[in-house]
């Protein structure tokens, strides 16, 4: 019963949505006030409705209600609860409805928290924002309904495919999607710039927080997801290049171009409209990265030709909002004026140089991933497109972005100069050679990615860490401190996710270049070495956790004599699902981590034991975290509250009569 | 993920990776084995080189590298036998020829076009006028309101 309601509050937060989309527009036209009003209380209700519907569904699989057929077919009675509460987003039906679940939490905010927008304004961006949801709520209930019943439920279910029994990949789907999502609002409030005709300092401010917070969502989601791969595939790859990733990580460097190009909207009033077309381009991506990852059509063309009705539907969302927004920026573009003169050498250069290296970045992922598909469908060749091709196409741009980070950094609105940058970044250029060039005598015959990557990662470190200094003025160095602590909360939060880009950019590189292997069958009690260190496989023994069997072995690893760590990789099965996993065992260090996978026993005698000694490996995720708390940090400085510019202004002083 | 599920459905028997009864002694010859193997994508699986998957053509493909570089194949002789038996399906880094070509361009034309937009955007910024200054009484009305 409480399905069928979960069911109703969805299909009547459909029909509010549809009026939403509608009535709230045409009082913004006709500039009368009561129906724009309606805009509120309509997105709030969607809300409340969606919470119910997810809140429904939840019910049903923390209860096992295996009346349902999703619950059947993703959930088991046995299941810890955690990854019963994950199941409901764990497969396609009930991830679209956590997708308008968060599109209408956005919504909501808005119309909550955006009281001082301007009434039209924020009635034309709910209006919009409406019409996302009125297309995923269609979606919904026309080709995915989550509350689908089965005739005869069974005993049990089939439960969770064990890979995603697992709490980095529980929470990876919530914050991609937050990410996702939140574009949605940038997208709104450009298309409702564009209706308007006009882009101005304030609709930068507006806009800059919800980018900004979308961004935060992205880069943690796609953090946890590398994380995830890292320890669970089992031979500690970060990143595949697989179009999944691919479909998150182009609407996350779109994003970044996107906060990055707002500033100047909001500053200097310039690049107003190449800011609203990244606007549209970056819930374009997220649109697609949607689209790629809910028909399949990635992984074999056949499975989406069988099956196309998902992917053609989404396939129409997608044409109708990027179309749809892409006509109207050409229609319109025309009437934003731009203002702002600037140099060649000045801050807002050095941000389209940003906005253009992220860009074109996105684009050859874009192009990478999608031509396999193109060359199938148009020339009938079969082929693949992977990390070799990304890796070569890809970097080129991140060198140049690493390289002119920093000094874009420092350089002055309107027109700056580059010997102050130079003056205050010789010794962030000094220290990154003489790492790289510690790191090339140190390092024999191995490549020069390496010191490469730890060239580049300390330059954007340490020139952070300038930046900031360089703010602090002149004087005694405790006074320096001093007001470096006073500094405002938006510049601590550039310098620290500029950092830590830097920290990742160490993180990839060295691992990549400075990893060792150790591939062989150990005999149990038989010490062997691996860069260093002494590794024992001291004992194998079999066990039962709630929903899987599993074969464990203890590690010992140590030294010059002394124990570093003991580490206790297993091999699962989960019965139910039928399925093997590896659960690497990682001893987690600062410098590196140790990293072993147990295999299959041998014939003759002893197992298969894969060792590797990572270094740096912590450093991608750090870096990572980093960059989110930079944006969290620059997001709650007082000037750029979300949602909003200012506070509401305090209500006029009555004067006493 | 789904590159995985993928991987564990279709092997009855999960290996892991690169076994230990594959590598070769010379370590010369297992390095080039490695980087081959890292370049192969696996026929069956979604998006992983026969290097890091365990399904089992991938270790058959693996065992086939190796025993061809010991007959004293060349790398390139190598992957082409692989080719010749797999498709170009299986080359990660797609070949250069015909229509691939744009493919291998188009970073570069990107970037080039990209290059180009930005400066003539920048320099239209830096020639624009500009914004004209006050006039009189504009400049009155300023000072009035500062004043107050």
């Amino acid at each position: 019963m409480i399905a069928e309601f979960g069911h109703l509050a969805l299909i009547l937060a459909f029909g509010l949505a549809l009026m939403q989309m509608v009535v709230p527009l045409v009082g913004a036209h006709r500039g009368w006030r009561g129906w724009m009003a309606f805009a509120e209380p309509a997105a709030v209700s969607q809300a409340l409705l969606v919470i119910a519907a997810f809140g429904a569904l939840m019910r049903a699989f923390v209860t096992s209600d295996f009346t349902l057929r999703i619950v059947v077919e993703n959930s088991h009675s046995a299941k810890p609860l955690l990854y019963k509460i994950s199941g409901v987003w764990g497969n396609h039906e009930g991830s679209m409805l956590l997708w308008v679940l968060i599109l209408t939490l956005y919504g909501a905010a808005v119309a909550l928290f955006g009281t001082n927008l301007p009434a039209r304004l924020r009635a034309r961006v709910l209006a919009v924002q409406a019409a996302v949801s009125v297309a995923f709520y269609a979606f919904i209930l026309f080709t995915s309904n989550p509350f689908d019943r089965v005739a005869v439920p069974p005993l049990d279910g089939r439960d969770l495919n064990p890979l995603l029994q697992d709490p980095g990949l529980a929470f990876h789907p919530p914050f991609l999607y937050l990410g996702y999502v939140g574009l949605s609002m940038a997208f709104s409030f450009a298309i409702a710039a564009l209706i308007e005709g006009r882009v101005d300092a304030a609709w930068g401010r507006w806009v800059r927080p919800w980018t900004l917070a979308a961004w935060i969502f992205l880069t943690i989601g796609i953090a946890l997801g590398s994380w995830w791969a890292y320890y669970e595939l089992g031979w500690g790859g970060f990143w595949f290049w697989d179009p999944v990733e691919n479909a998150s990580f182009m609407p996350w460097l779109i994003a970044a171009a996107l906060l990055h190009s707002a500033i100047v909207v909001e500053k200097r009033e310039a690049l107003k409209s190449w800011t609203i077309l990244l606007a549209i381009l970056a819930f374009g991506f997220s649109l697609l990265g949607t689209f790629i990852v809910r028909s399949g059509i990635l992984t074999s063309v056949h499975a989406f030709a069988n099956d196309p009705e998902r992917g053609v539907f989404i396939l129409i969302i997608l044409a109708i909002f990027v179309g749809g927004g892409l006509t109207l920026y050409a229609a319109r573009a025309g009437a934003l004026e731009a203002k702002g003169v600037f140099g060649l050498v000045s801050r807002e250069a050095a941000l389209v140089a940003n906005n253009v290296l992220l860009a074109v970045a996105a684009l050859v992922v874009f192009v990478g991933t999608l031509w396999p598909l193109f060359a199938e469908m148009a020339f009938g060749r079969v082929l693949s497109v992977g990390a070799p091709f990304f890796d070569a196409a890809f970097t080129p741009f991140m060198v140049v972005l690493a390289l002119i980070l920093p000094v874009g950094a420092l350089l002055a609105w309107k027109r700056g100069s580059v010997s102050r940058s130079v003056s205050v970044l010789w010794p962030a250029a000094a220290l990154a050679v003489a790492l790289a060039a510690l790191a090339v005598a140190m390092q024999t015959g191995r490549s020069a990615l390496g010191p490469l990557g730890l060239l580049l990662g300390a330059w954007i470190l340490f020139g952070a860490a300038l930046d900031l200094w360089s703010k602090t003025g002149r004087g005694a160095l405790g006074g320096r401190v001093a007001r470096l602590r006073r500094l405002p909360r938006a510049d601590w939060g550039r310098a620290v996710a500029h950092g830590g880009l830097g920290v990742t950019f160490i993180g990839i590189a060295g691992m990549l270049a400075w990893q060792v292997e150790d591939i062989r069958v150990a005999q149990v009690g038989e010490p062997f070495d691996v860069g260093g260190y002494e590794v024992t496989l001291a004992d194998v023994t079999e066990g039962e956790g709630p929903n899987y069997r599993t074969t464990m072995g203890e590690v010992h690893v140590a030294r010059g004599g002394r124990e570093v760590a003991r580490l206790f990789p297993e091999k699962r099965v989960y019965p139910v699902a039928g399925m093997p996993t590896t659960e690497a065992a990682i001893e987690n260090g600062v410098w590196r981590d140790l990293y072993v996978v147990i295999g299959d026993p041998q014939d003759g005698g002893g197992w298969a034991v894969r060792t590797y000694v990572k270094p740096f490996a912590n450093w991608i995720w750090g870096g990572a975290i980093l960059m989110a708390l930079g944006g969290a940090l620059s997001l709650t400085d007082r000037r750029l509250r979300v949602a909003a510019g200012a506070r509401p202004a305090p209500p006029p002083p009555v004067p006493a009569e | 993920m789904r590159r995985l599920l993928l991987v564990l459905l279709l092997i009855a028997a999960p290996a892991f990776a690169v076994q230990p009864d594959e590598v070769l002694d010379d370590p010369a010859l297992e390095s080039r084995a490695r980087d081959i193997s890292a370049g192969l994508r696996c026929p069956v699986c979604r998006n992983e080189s026969i290097d890091e998957s365990n399904a089992g053509v991938a270790r058959d493909l693996r065992l086939m590298v190796r025993e061809r570089l010991v007959a004293g194949d060349s790398d390139a002789e190598v992957v082409d036998a692989v080719v010749a038996r797999y498709g170009e399906y299986v080359l990660l880094a797609p070949d250069r020829t015909g229509v691939n070509l744009v493919l291998w361009l188009a970073p570069a034309a990107l970037g080039l076009a990209g290059l180009v937009i930005a400066l003539v955007a920048v320099r239209r910024r830096a020639a624009a006028p500009q914004e004209a200054p006050l006039d009189e009484d504009e400049q009155r009305r300023l000072d009035e309101i500062l004043k107050s």
